[in-house]
């Protein structure tokens, strides 16, 4: 028991006097408020100033419908692209040593840092009618930009890292032993990778898939470029929303966008249920002893 | 393809132990998934910047000078510059204190603010932008309170700056949490027992640890901010010389089919870009080292 009064002693002097504490507490969530708490709340009730009925009826036109299409159309190729591409890119850059990988790994990144203006861009110069490839593509009679592929281009770009960097560290940090061990007893490659690999990373790669679903779903800059905003054709939802709210039609931009915060808070309600799950699995891991192999964590958890 | 070639000889490298030599040869499929990922990171990425860089090739150096220093751009840079800057400065400290209440107090509904600080990376830039706007214009929530006493948030550089702190948050929490989470109590208690007060153990031994991070995250907000379109162009009003982006200026030159200056604008753009990463990538390689150093 003295220990605890130890313990205590030395916390008290690694906590703040209570009236500190309260002042951050109160900025902080009070800053919280402001910046996050209120603009989603606004989304909403814009969206209901004039009652369920107006908001319904905006979601109910044909235009509206054709955005959701073609953004539901747009991620469901962007995303499985860009799954693939990182898991590939991970497995590479986590699993083997090679010169360059350092720069490789700065590369994977670079869709990041640049601006989505700049990323729409690249497309218009490529196949543009006055871009590189755009007289060919004139020619032979194929649209990309100002057209649906344009945008999936543009959206493939602006959420390309994300699979492959949430995958890169984790497999970093699972090294390579489970596999070599699978290898050795006989696996071939793609049993390793289905039975050992995969399930040892399935929590990152959900991680990676719903932000990635998230952004693709939610892009506007860079699909702005490249979209040639024709109604009914190449609007996604991000644009519509824009075009309801230039031409002051409020309550169906805040409807339709309202659809775009509530995937917001489904992501974030689904990033929460996967970070539970793989600190419980961790743990779980952890718990075991150790000359139990740890391939059998994520069975029982 | 020449980074391929390396393949044949990957296991040159002086650091790994001999040991290990055999095993790692033992996985498959390194040539494929390494083939895959150059190919997808060409087609996707550096053939398209390519073309960027290329066009910039067609046009002489005038040209480019002026098509990149014109009063109505630099007034753009001067915007897009100053607000990144005071957005990210802001997300520093409001960042930091966010982290710190997360990490080191508890409160009701503590899990649920957590999960909404990635708000602005799941919210669509658009509905943040409108929804900003809404708050902020004259018959808004906020907007409303404020018009009396004459502030003006919305429409002007004021609101290029809030909706860059919005889109910048989640950054500098999401990379100072870890860190303050990690960071050793012992240090803090040694630091008590040695007669520190609360306020200098704060900046002289934990501010230490979290500094690195710190930078990373502002650098990050910061490198976001120069970028972002969508959330900026509904609430900043876009006057040429006094609220218009620099990626506004983009848009707007490619509407005039002017492709040669939109060009030259975004490679300025894109190099200070580049230059960001490499200043993150420098900042991050320094708070591994850091953290290493602290938790042995």
């Amino acid at each position: 028991m003295s220990n605890t009064r130890t313990v205590r002693r030395a916390q008290a002097g690694t906590t703040e006097p209570t009236w500190v504490k309260w002042t951050l507490l109160t900025i902080a969530l009070a800053f919280i408020f402001l910046f996050l708490v209120l603009p989603l709340a606004a989304v909403f009730t814009e969206a209901l100033r004039k009652g369920w009925g107006a908001a319904f009826e905006a979601l109910k036109e044909p235009d509206a419908w054709s955005a959701i299409r073609l953004t539901l159309i747009t991620a469901s190729i962007a995303v499985p692209l860009n799954l693939v591409f990182g898991i590939a890119a991970a497995w590479s850059i986590a699993k083997y040593e090679f010169r360059g990988k350092a720069f490789l790994t700065t590369l994977v990144d670079l869709p990041f840092s640049v601006s989505p203006v700049v990323a729409g861009l690249i497309y218009v110069l490529m196949f543009g009618a006055q871009g590189w490839i755009g007289p060919w593509l004139q020619a032979h009679d194929i649209k990309i930009v100002f057209a649906i592929p344009g945008i999936v281009l543009a959206t493939i770009f602006v959420t390309f890292p994300f699979i492959a960097r949430e995958l890169i560290p984790l497999m970093q940090a699972q090294g390579t032993d489970e596999e070599q061990a699978a290898i050795v007893l006989g696996a071939t490659g793609w049993q390793t990778f289905w039975y050992v690999t995969l399930p040892n990373i399935k929590w990152g790669l959900v991680y990676g898939v719903i932000l990635c679903n998230a952004r693709a779903m939610g892009e506007f800059g860079a699909v702005s470029v490249v979209s040639g905003h024709i109604r009914g054709q190449t609007n996604t939802i991000p644009l519509h929303v824009e075009i309801l709210y230039n031409e002051y039609q409020s309550v169906a931009a805040f409807a339709v966008a309202s659809l775009l915060a509530l995937l917001a808070l489904v992501t974030l309600v689904i990033k929460q249920v996967v970070e539970w799950r793989f600190e419980r699995e961790q743990k779980a891991a952890a718990a075991l002893p150790p000359e139990r192999p740890m391939v059998q964590a994520p069975a029982t958890a | 393809m020449s980074a391929v070639n390396t393949v044949t000889l990957p296991l040159q490298v002086g650091s790994e132990s001999g040991a290990r030599r055999a095993p790692r040869r033992v996985l498959p499929g390194f040539k494929l998934t390494l083939g895959y990922t150059l190919f997808y990171l060409s087609v996707i990425v550096l053939i398209p910047l390519s073309a960027l860089i290329f066009k910039t090739f067609t046009l002489t150096w005038d040209q480019f000078v002026t098509a990149v220093s014109s009063p109505r751009v630099v007034a753009s840079y001067r915007l897009t510059f100053g607000a990144s800057l005071i957005a990210a400065s802001v997300n520093a400290v409001f960042g930091l204190l966010v982290a710190w209440v997360l990490v080191r107090y508890s409160f009701p509904g503590k899990k649920i603010i957590d999960a909404l600080v990635d708000l602005p990376f799941a919210l669509p830039t658009a509905v943040a932008g409108i929804s900003l706007t809404a708050l902020l214009a004259s018959n808004g929530w906020i907007g409303s309170i404020l018009e009396p006493y004459g502030i003006q948030l919305a429409f002007n550089p004021n609101g290029v700056v809030i909706a860059l702190i919005f889109i910048g948050l989640p950054f500098v929490v999401r990379t100072v949490q870890p860190v303050l989470e990690d960071a050793e109590k012992e240090l803090e208690e040694a630091a008590t027992c040695l007669g520190a007060t609360r306020l200098q153990t704060f900046w002289h031994v934990i501010f230490p640890t979290i500094a690195p991070a710190l930078l990373t995250g502002f650098a990050m907000a910061f490198a976001r901010a120069i970028g972002e379109y969508g959330s900026v162009i509904f609430i900043a009003g876009n006057m040429p010389m006094i609220s218009e982006i620099t990626p506004l200026i983009i848009i707007g030159k490619l509407e005039q089919y002017d492709y040669a200056g939109a060009t030259a604008v975004a490679v300025v753009l894109l190099i200070i870009s580049f230059i960001l990463l490499l200043v993150i990538n420098a900042l991050q390689a320094w708070q591994r080292r850091r953290s290493g150093g602290t938790s042995q």
